[in-house]
This record gives C-alpha cells, structure tokens and sequence, in this order.
C-alpha cells in the first residue's frame, strides 16, 4: 500500500476520500483553488498545495499544477474523486509518466468510454442491450423516415454536438419527424456545418438503474448490485437509492440478474479496472445501456451502507497493486439507503444560490451518515457545483430509511442560502415515491410545493 | 428598464450589443454559475440602451446587467 495520497478534488468527495485514506495510515495531500482556502477538506489534510485561482481551468482542472503539487510533495498516488479530472485519460497518463499512481481505471479504458458512439457500439458488441437508434447519423429526411420505421415511435432527435437539452426533440408520428428533423438539423448546422442527426427509441417514463463494478488488475471482477438513481432534475440526480425500488423483496429477480451480467459484460469489454458504474434506462421490463462511468460516483455511500463493501479503501488497494479478496458470494444487501444531495439551490425553480453559511447543523441520528463539504461560516462560491452535503440514511427496509430521512431532513438546519432541504421533505412524503413508483421525470409531476 | 441578474455568478457571453433591437424573451446573455449556463432573456421588446457588464465578470443577484429603452 502506498504511504501518500493526493487528493485532486474538493468539497465533500475530497473529505471523504481523505478520512478513508487516513484511516488506512497515508499521509494525505490536500489541493486547493483561493476559493477553498478555507475549507474542510484542506484543513483536515496532512498537507495542502494551493494550486491557483478559484476557476477550474485554473485549479482543479489544471493538469500541469496538479502533476507538480505531486511531484512536489513526494505523492505516491493521486486520487481524482468524481469530476474535474477524474475521468482524463491525458491526466491518468500524465500521472503514469510523472511516477505517480492513478487511483482508477487504465487510461486506454478511459479513453474507449469517453466517445459515447464508440463505448455503445462495445458494449453492443459484448451482447449488452443498447437503445435502439440509427446507428450513426441520418443524411437526410428520407433516411430518417427509414430509420424511423425500424426504431419505433415515439423517438428522440438529436443534433450531433448538442447537450443539455440542447438540440433534441421527441417525435410521436412520421409527421412530427419531419419537424423534428428540420429542427435539429439546423440546429447541427450552426454547430458542426452539417446535418448531423441521431435518432433514438424515446422512453416516456424510463427508470435510471445502475450497477456497481468493482475490479482489481489481477481480473478478478464483481458486482456489487445495482442503485437507482431516477429522481433528477436538468438530467442531474437528486435523490438515490440502493436497492431499486423494482428489486424489492426478491421482485423482479430475473431481470436484476440480466442486468449485473450485462454490467459485468461491458466492464470486461472496456477493460475495465478499479470501481465503476454501468448505467441503464429500465423501461417496460427492458434494460438499455447508457455509459459507463469510470470512476467512484457521488452515490457511492448507499451501496457501502448496504452491502459494507468499502469502496473508496478497495479503490487504494486495488490501485496498489493488491487482489480483491471479495468474492461475488460475499456480496449482499442488508437493508436500504437513501442519499439526498443537498444542493445550494431554490428548492423550486433549481436555480444556483451561492452564498454564506450562517448557519450549518446536519442531523444526527440511528442510520444517518452526513459527507458535507462545508461547515457553519464557511462561503459556497459559484465557481463549482452546488453540492453542500449528502445526507445518507439507512434503515432495515425501505419504509424504516423513508421514516428517518423525514425526521432528519426536517432536523437539517441551513441559513444564509437557498437549500432544497424543502424539495427532499416535499420528496420523502409524497404517496408515489413511497410506493417507489419512480421515473426520472418524477419531479415533472410530483413533490410539487 | 433595468434588466438585473437573476442568480449570483459569472457573466459567460454577451450576446447583444447597444443600439440592438431586440424581442421580448430574446436572450440578452448568458450567466454561468455552479456548472449551469442560465440565459438573461429581455423582459419586454425594446432597444439595448446600456450594456454594464462584461464576459467573466462576476456579478451578484439583482445587479442590472442591461438597460434596455422602450
């Protein structure tokens, strides 16, 4: 095991990491932008190298500063978190030169996940179900009209080089495409000078499933089952839970076993090492790849409290070298999680609220585990996302977690800023989420104030 | 009419200039704050009188950002 770590992250994930880390015996760097000076995560770290200005391009995204910080202090190994440069393969690769380890997947794995186009057509290659759709762009609406007609309506359009939302329009009938199609088309000609259009099978109501890969560089590799992440807002999660609502009490139990299988296929098809997540869309008792995230994900804490599996400290020693000594038997569920990301944010139009914490008191309580990033006093500044904690609750079953998290979530005490402590309350007693009838355009028509 | 910031953040782009006639709900510019790009759309219809910002310029909640003439 390595005696130095530098974390190359910040707010609650750098904390966390570095509690972890600490408790193996590393010594722990600290790196932090002007804005974060002040922070926990710097304070409580054996050392910490400023790397520049409150801008990412300039701190935490700064390849150049970080590799020196290690270089500098002598760091054995750089854990990147989630984020920033954590799914880099230029950076894995410069670490690697600089001597340094890379606490995640190898970079020629980075690098075959990066580009969607190509990480679908692998995992389609290793037998895992992908959303139908036209396989590369259409030329023209003729051809659009073809692709249509094998994929199935309703379908999604989108502008190749769009994002966000940006540049995509669902399609009910052939004449709705001709619309849609024209729409975008523009759209991809502004962006990229051509007509660049994808089409995809849309799913009105799809769950957002995901399964967790752990990995050493031996090829040893397991699951540690699956998460449901539906409860999101601008395609980012808000609440999530392990296990999937739709996996209860043994429910279900076929699928489920498709779908780790099908984790595992890609995994092996991407080469994958160290922790990492599949992705799927659940939709009509059918499942649909949709990417692979290499590296440790915010939710990482409700599979830890469910299955005691120690994700961040398997992270360390399978970067070290060390073999899993887990086997898939060993992995089983006790119980059920929920993780409720507190965002400085207006609980009900979700726009960003930087500002000062004049007050900060987390809950505590039997089941709950707070990752904050932030303490009473300190600044949230527009420079990163609006992330301030994650409020974690276990409980014997799923109503037991439900039950606690409303006790603590109305003990959550924040002032100086717009929180969605009021959305997650509005969440955790609404009649649908409790029965676990959950899509991801839940807050669409649900937890309304 | 002033137009002000409605989030605390960044200016990103300015996509109007002064002398500008512009719709109502046209995009006057983009704000940037916590990893989100939030468009500062025109109130009303109207001619961009005064523009009192800049790109990376931070700026707070309820600053104006542009005087628009009727």
């Amino acid at each position: 095991m390595f005696r130095s770590l530098l974390i190359a992250n910040r707010g609650e994930i750098a904390r966390r990491i570095g509690t972890v880390a600490r408790s193996m015996g590393l010594r722990t760097i600290a790196v932090y932008s002007d804005a974060d000076a002040e922070a926990p995560f710097v304070k409580e770290a054996d050392q910490a190298v400023r790397l520049g200005p409150p801008p990412p391009k300039d701190s935490y995204l700064n390849v150049e500063a970080l590799i020196r910080a290690a270089r500098e202090t002598g760091a054995e190994a750089v854990h990147p978190g989630y984020g920033f440069v954590s799914e880099n393969a230029e950076f894995a690769r410069a670490c690697t030169e600089a001597g340094v380890v890379f606490v995640g997947p190898p970079p020629e794995s980075l690098a075959r996940m990066k580009d969607k186009a190509q990480a679908r057509a692998l995992a389609a290659g290793a037998g895992v179900p992908v959303v139908p759709g036209s396989d590369g762009v259409v030329a023209d609406l003729r051809g659009a009209g073809e692709a249509a007609e094998r994929i199935g309506f309703p379908l999604l359009v989108k502008a190749a080089g769009g994002g966000g939302g940006i540049g995509m329009a669902v399609a009910g009938s052939q004449a709705e495409l001709e619309k849609a199609f024209r729409a975008c088309a523009d759209r991809a000609r502004s962006a990229f000078g051509r007509d660049a259009v994808y089409l995809e099978r849309y799913f009105p109501a799809p769950r957002h499933v995901e399964v967790q890969v752990l990995g050493d560089t031996h090829g040893q590799l397991l699951h540690v089952l699956e998460r449901e992440c539906s409860i999101q807002r601008r395609h980012q999660k808000v609440v999530e839970e392990a296990g999937s609502p739709l996996f209860l009490e043994g429910r279900n139990a076929a699928l489920l076993g498709r779908m780790t299988a099908a984790a595992l296929a890609a995994a092996r098809a991407f080469g994958y090492a160290n922790a990492g997540t599949v992705e799927f869309l659940v939709a009509d008792g059918e499942f649909f790849f949709i990417e692979m995230n290499a590296r440790l994900q915010v939710e990482h804490p409700v599979t830890e409290l469910t299955t005691g599996v120690d994700l961040i400290g398997w992270q360390l020693r399978i970067a070290s070298g060390e073999r899993l000594t887990l086997q898939q038997a060993d992995i089983r569920r006790r119980g059920h999680a929920l993780e409720f990301r507190i965002y400085a944010e207006d609980p009900v139009r979700f726009l960003p609220s930087p500002g000062p914490l004049t007050v900060f008191r987390p809950p505590e309580g039997e089941g709950i585990r707070v990752d904050a990033g932030y303490s009473e006093g300190g600044v949230v500044t527009p420079y990163y996302d609006p992330l301030l904690a994650k409020l974690i609750v276990a409980g014997r079953d799923r109503p037991e977690a439900i039950q606690r998290a409303e006790g603590a979530l109305e003990r959550f005490t924040i002032e100086g800023l717009k929180n969605n402590v009021p959305l997650h309350l509005r969440i955790v007693r609404d009649p649908a989420f409790k029965d676990g009838a959950l899509d991801t355009h839940f807050l669409e028509h649900h937890a309304k104030p | 009419m002033d137009v002000p910031a409605h989030i605390t953040g960044t200016v990103w782009k300015v996509e109007v200039s002064v002398g500008q006639k512009v719709g109502a709900g046209e995009v006057l510019l983009i704000l940037e704050s916590m990893k989100m790009e939030m468009p500062v759309e025109a109130p009303e219809a109207g001619t961009v009188k005064e523009i009192r910002c800049q790109p990376s310029q931070p700026v707070n909640e309820g600053d104006v950002l542009v005087v628009l003439a009727p």
